[in-house]
């Protein structure tokens, strides 16, 4: 009985510093901000943070090869990467191993840099302005509007969440037009077109884009 | 040359009829609702179109933006092509703002309606814009697909259409009783107008694929399957244009309204 008023301070005490810890290790990988849940003005940030970068790169004036691979950069740093390539696998994810997943993911990421890459060469001399960040399902929705040359403006959504543990976006709609979407369909006839074999796909993938 | 809206009522009414009899199995699939029951004539028409979008229209309109835009970008004035495209569009505003009266919107069909009239004037028949970059007049996109949407008419089946390319039955229908309602032949007074108004039209349709063109080239040259990406992206682009991706008016006719917004997290 006397031992009981004694443990319980030394217990809760050792349960502060995990937690302390823990807490300190969580700022660590969120980038040295303090963790918490995800709300507009960081969903919003995070887009423009990102499109900075890939503004910084377009207007760089460097080699497209050399440009591909800073946007496939920009993409590993603020997208979801896991979840996208998870996403436009579909059932297949699945049923591979985890070193063939990651060397498809792997080939994924250079084929997004590519494909968006060339498509991002159009955007010189435009701009995309953010303007707000709604929640939508268990994520946020940031919308923006890009300028285009000799375009009527557009509109530009984003779907950011932090479910993997860091706030990423994982999705980029354009008037209704949806990547997810879009990239489920390209990866699955190109399975389709290699009979289910995902690593021929990965072997493909390589170079696609 | 001129057709008259009577003659036209009647087979566009039995077409909307049929239309709201069509009824087949939607399915799930990339995340969108997709109900395409004649896939297999779609497809052989996408080949057939990819084949003139090769052969004619690409490299014509490929011609015709490099010599409007080359021209454009060294003077800052317009090129050929932009004043193609300006004319015909505005062409097609008084056909607009019957459709967006139709619908009960007057607030498009006010703006569009002194558009028409400024760049008619002002822009010397529809070459320049002076409505869009002095008097905040955009164009205010809308046909009778949009009309049919309004009035409550299902999207129909997806369909290919030859040259035209991807639509619905729904917007298919609404084209052909846009060209029956346009109030440009009755403003045109002679066949050789029209004649010159349906030109520019076409002319301004075609130099848009000039202006998206690496966008066109890239889905139907680089897909994996370039009918699947057509269809995907006409369906999602033409949903959200009409405000229906997320439409909650009618949950049976349209279950998967919101499927849109994909949630990669939540399987």
């Amino acid at each position: 009985m006397p031992t009981l008023p004694q443990s319980t301070p030394m217990n809760s005490d050792r349960r502060h510093v995990l937690a302390l810890l823990a807490g300190v290790a969580g700022g660590a990988f969120l980038g040295g901000r303090p963790a918490m849940a995800l709300d507009a003005a960081q969903a919003r940030a995070l887009i423009d943070t990102a499109l900075g970068e890939v503004y910084a790169v377009i207007n760089s004036g460097q080699q497209p090869a050399r440009m591909y691979q800073q946007f496939e950069t920009i993409f590993t740093r603020y997208a979801d990467v896991d979840i996208i390539a998870r996403s436009a696998l579909g059932p297949p994810a699945r049923q591979i191993s985890a070193g063939q997943f990651a060397a498809y993911r792997q080939a994924f990421q250079g084929y997004i840099g590519r494909k968006y890459g060339k498509r991002f060469r159009e955007f010189v001399g435009s701009r995309i302005e953010v303007n707000g960040a709604r929640p939508l399902k268990s994520f946020y929705a940031v919308t923006s509007v890009a300028y285009l040359n000799g375009r009527a403006p557009m509109e530009v959504e984003w779907h950011v969440s932090d479910k993997s543990g860091r706030d990423l976006f994982f999705n980029i709609i354009i008037e209704g037009v949806n990547m997810l979407a879009s990239e489920r369909a390209e990866i699955a006839a190109m399975l389709a077109a290699r009979r289910g074999d995902v690593a021929t796909l990965t072997k493909d993938l390589q170079q696609a884009g | 040359m001129r057709p008259s809206l009577r003659r036209m009522a009647i087979p566009a009414a039995f077409l909307i009829a049929a239309l709201a009899g069509c009824a087949s199995k939607p399915v799930m699939q990339d995340g969108i609702r997709v109900n395409d029951p004649y896939e297999a004539q779609n497809r052989q028409i996408h080949d057939f179109n990819k084949a003139v979008d090769a052969r004619l229209i690409g490299p014509v309109s490929r011609l015709a933006s490099t010599g409007g835009d080359d021209a454009a970008s060294d003077t800052g004035q317009p090129g050929a092509l932009d004043l193609v495209i300006n004319m015909g569009s505005n062409l097609s505003l008084p056909g607009k703002v019957v459709n967006s009266l139709l619908q009960g919107r007057p607030g498009p069909a006010t703006r569009n309606f002194f558009r028409f009239a400024v760049n008619s004037t002002l822009g010397i028949g529809g070459m320049f814009d002076p409505a869009g970059s002095d008097f905040g007049l955009p164009e205010e996109d809308t046909d009778f697909g949009e009309t049919l949407a309004v009035w409550g008419v299902p999207e129909g089946a997806y369909v290919e259409l030859p040259v035209l390319g991807p639509s619905t039955q729904r917007d298919a229908v609404g084209k052909v009783v846009d060209l029956a309602i346009d109030p440009m032949w009755s403003i045109l007074q002679t066949d050789r107008q029209r004649a010159l108004a349906f030109g520019l039209r076409a002319g301004a349709k075609a130099g848009d694929r000039a202006r998206f063109g690496d966008t066109v080239d890239s889905v139907l040259r680089d897909s994996a399957d370039s009918y699947a990406q057509t269809r995907l992206i006409y369906l999602m682009h033409r949903r959200h244009d009409l405000g229906e991706e997320s439409s909650d008016i009618d949950p049976y006719a349209d279950p998967y309204a919101d499927a849109a917004a994909i949630d990669p997290y939540e399987q």
